[in-house]
């Protein structure tokens, strides 16, 4: 049983940092109907981004938890950045070509970003530096619990609640709700739909590269091709949850995060990259609008 | 993508099958005659060309003339190479003798070929009538899936090395081989899509409500071709595999898949020349990259790669030649 709780624990945190990544793909599919490919290598581009600011600003010198919120934000605003650039420049020129030339440039630019990284960063794996060092451990009865996975868990809350926020509360969120809606509609309506774009790219973004610091802090080792698969396991959550709803992703993270565990725990660690994609499949199947996501008729 | 379907006679009067006879001989000539000649490292770069032609004009058989987009080739080529490289081992193990007759060896190592081709065709059907009903992003991701299920699937199978990889596959690959199953490949997607059944394979690309209504099996067209397509992937996995005489799951990972679709979209998916072009270009490139990513120490290759396909997206979507073929820029060639 305690093995079982554990289990869970070690779930929910891998889970929430999957939920971060999933929750930049939906709302990028839902404003553009696309498969962002490059999503898991902004993430990689988070971590590294995390690494790097904390070598340069000394922050491994004192551990605290400023210094791992300072580091966050910084990330998150370089990532933000890249996926401003990415969008202006890969894909908004594409608007009006087919759908299949969108999904072939996302894989050029997840591509481009997963070797220009081995170029820059170098392809050997580096060690995340302990940006805080927790000084107690917790534990409920036996069930020990990391203080990191409780922090990276809080943090991601407090993320996903803020993005809540924007998408639900404020009116670039209900322009976002209104592009993802109906593109066309939405511009008629006096929305500025490439702006909204380029922002719903930018809030995505920065929450990946915030996952990717997250999940420095708990596996810290990082090299440029640790996107691909999170990135992979990210859309199959989003997927999951319902495609276009931002709850759903978060939910399908957790359930894909829980399952990924329950199945390295009890069954074997080999199959683990299969499960995501066995998921997916089945649920393309079985309910291709995920759990949450709402039928959308195809007109001719 | 679009645009209206060619039905021109594009060979115009060498369109008999002559010429794919006469080609076929004239392999064989050169496989037997020549390839002594020429520095082994260079016969290498023309044989992996020739694998890779088998791959990029399959896959454009899916990917392009069908406009299903798939991602998991490798996966494909996986099950035929590893299907094939199982027979030959095993007689190669058990019943050594064989091989010395020449004729009896190379008979078994076609028919591991073809089993091997005939094994992905059968992955091929399992995969892709589930996966067929689903459109552009998500079939690519799901067929992405599949590959990486067959992947890990290799990956604890231990009859089949497991991680370790499958080591003394016998050396069997040759010009010869390699050549006719390109000429076979091109020969049956170029006379597959002049035929009423290739046909519905464009009709299915260009609109698939339309071709439905037309009474086209769209369903059926999309599976037949993805069949073809996996028993060519399947085929060229089991020459790779006796060329290299080593395989493991790695080398059949999702790169490999987006290698042969970075082929098939720079020579334009729709074009069987283009693909040949590609491919042969492509393989080159990376051979001739290999002094500098020596210095570097990074797979410079990829980066161009990437950088090309985005480039070629935001400039020339169809890529180079789009939907016409090699023949059609030639001069005096009537339209």
């Amino acid at each position: 049983m305690v093995e079982f709780f554990q289990y869970v624990i070690n779930g929910i945190s891998l889970g929430s940092i999957y939920a971060l990544i999933a929750i930049g793909y939906t709302m990028v599919f839902g404003v553009l109907q696309l498969i962002n490919f490059a999503h898991g290598d902004v993430y990689m581009l988070g971590a590294f981004v995390g690494y790097y600011s904390a070598k340069w600003f000394h922050f491994t010198d004192k551990p605290s938890l400023t210094n791992l919120i300072l580091v966050l934000i910084f990330a998150m605003v370089m990532c933000a950045s890249v996926g401003y650039i990415i969008e202006r420049f890969a894909y908004r020129p594409l608007r009006k070509a087919p759908r299949i030339n969108l999904l072939i440039t996302a894989v050029g630019v997840s591509l481009l970003l997963e070797f220009s990284g081995q170029l820059i960063f170098g392809s050997d794996p580096k060690f995340f530096p302990e940006l805080y060092i927790p000084q107690t451990d917790l534990s409920i009865g036996e069930i020990k619990i990391n203080p990191l996975q409780v922090i990276v868990l809080i943090i991601s809350l407090i993320l996903m609640g803020f993005l809540q926020y924007i998408v639900f509360r404020t009116r670039v969120g209900r322009a976002m709700r209104a592009v993802s809606f109906n593109h066309d509609l939405a511009s008629l309506m006096g929305i500025p739909t490439n702006k909204v774009i380029s922002l719903t790219f930018m809030l995505g973004s920065a929450l990946a590269g915030a996952g990717g610091v997250l999940v420095g802090i708990i596996y810290p080792r990082i090299e440029p091709m640790m996107g691909v698969m999170p990135g992979l396991k990210a859309f199959v959550a989003a997927v999951l949850g319902g495609i276009g709803n931002i709850a759903g992703a978060v939910v399908g993270a957790l359930t894909l995060g829980m399952a990924e565990t329950f199945l390295v725990g009890y069954w074997a660690s080999t199959y683990r990259d299969a499960l995501a994609f066995a998921l997916l499949i089945f649920i393309l199947l079985v309910k291709p609008t995920g759990l949450f996501g709402t039928n959308r008729t195809e007109k001719v | 993508m679009s645009g209206p379907i060619q039905i021109s006679n594009r060979l115009g009067k060498f369109h008999s099958n002559w010429i794919w006879l006469v080609t076929g001989i004239f392999i064989w000539l050169i496989s037997i005659f020549l390839t002594d000649q020429i520095n082994p490292y260079y016969l290498n770069i023309i044989l992996y060309s020739g694998i890779n032609i088998i791959l990029a004009v399959s896959l454009n058989l899916v990917n392009g003339f069908t406009g299903q987009f798939s991602m998991g080739h490798a996966g494909f080529m996986s099950v035929g190479a590893y299907a094939s490289a199982f027979i030959t081992t095993y007689f190669q193990a058990h019943h050594v003798d064989l091989f010395s007759n020449p004729l009896i060896g190379q008979s078994i190592f076609v028919g591991s070929l073809i089993l091997g081709g005939l094994v992905s065709c059968a992955a091929g059907y399992l995969v892709g009538l589930p996966s067929l009903r689903l459109k552009g992003d998500y079939l690519a991701i799901v067929t992405l899936g599949f590959g990486e299920i067959i992947r890990v699937i290799f990956l604890n199978v231990d009859a089949v090395g497991g991680s370790r990889g499958m080591p003394g596959i016998p050396p069997l690959s040759n010009f010869g081989w390699i050549f006719s199953f390109v000429v076979l490949t091109v020969f049956v997607v170029e006379r597959l899509i002049k035929s009423p059944q290739g046909r519905s394979f464009l009709s299915v690309r260009e609109d698939e409500i339309a071709a439905e209504a037309m009474g086209v099996n769209i369903t059926g067209a999309k599976v037949r071709a993805f069949v073809i397509g996996a028993f060519f992937a399947g085929v060229a996995g089991g020459l790779f595999a006796h060329q290299l005489q080593f395989i493991n799951p790695v080398t059949f990972d999702f790169n490999r898949s987006f290698e042969i679709i970075i082929m098939v979209v720079l020579g334009g998916m729709g074009s069987i020349s283009g693909s040949i072009v590609a491919a042969v270009f492509l393989t080159t490139l990376r051979e001739a990259l290999r002094p500098l990513q020596e210095i570097t120490q990074v797979d410079l290759r990829m980066i161009i790669y990437s950088f090309l396909l985005i480039v070629l997206m935001l400039t020339r979507p169809n890529g180079l030649f789009g939907t016409k073929e090699i023949f059609d820029f030639l001069p005096g060639k009537k339209k």
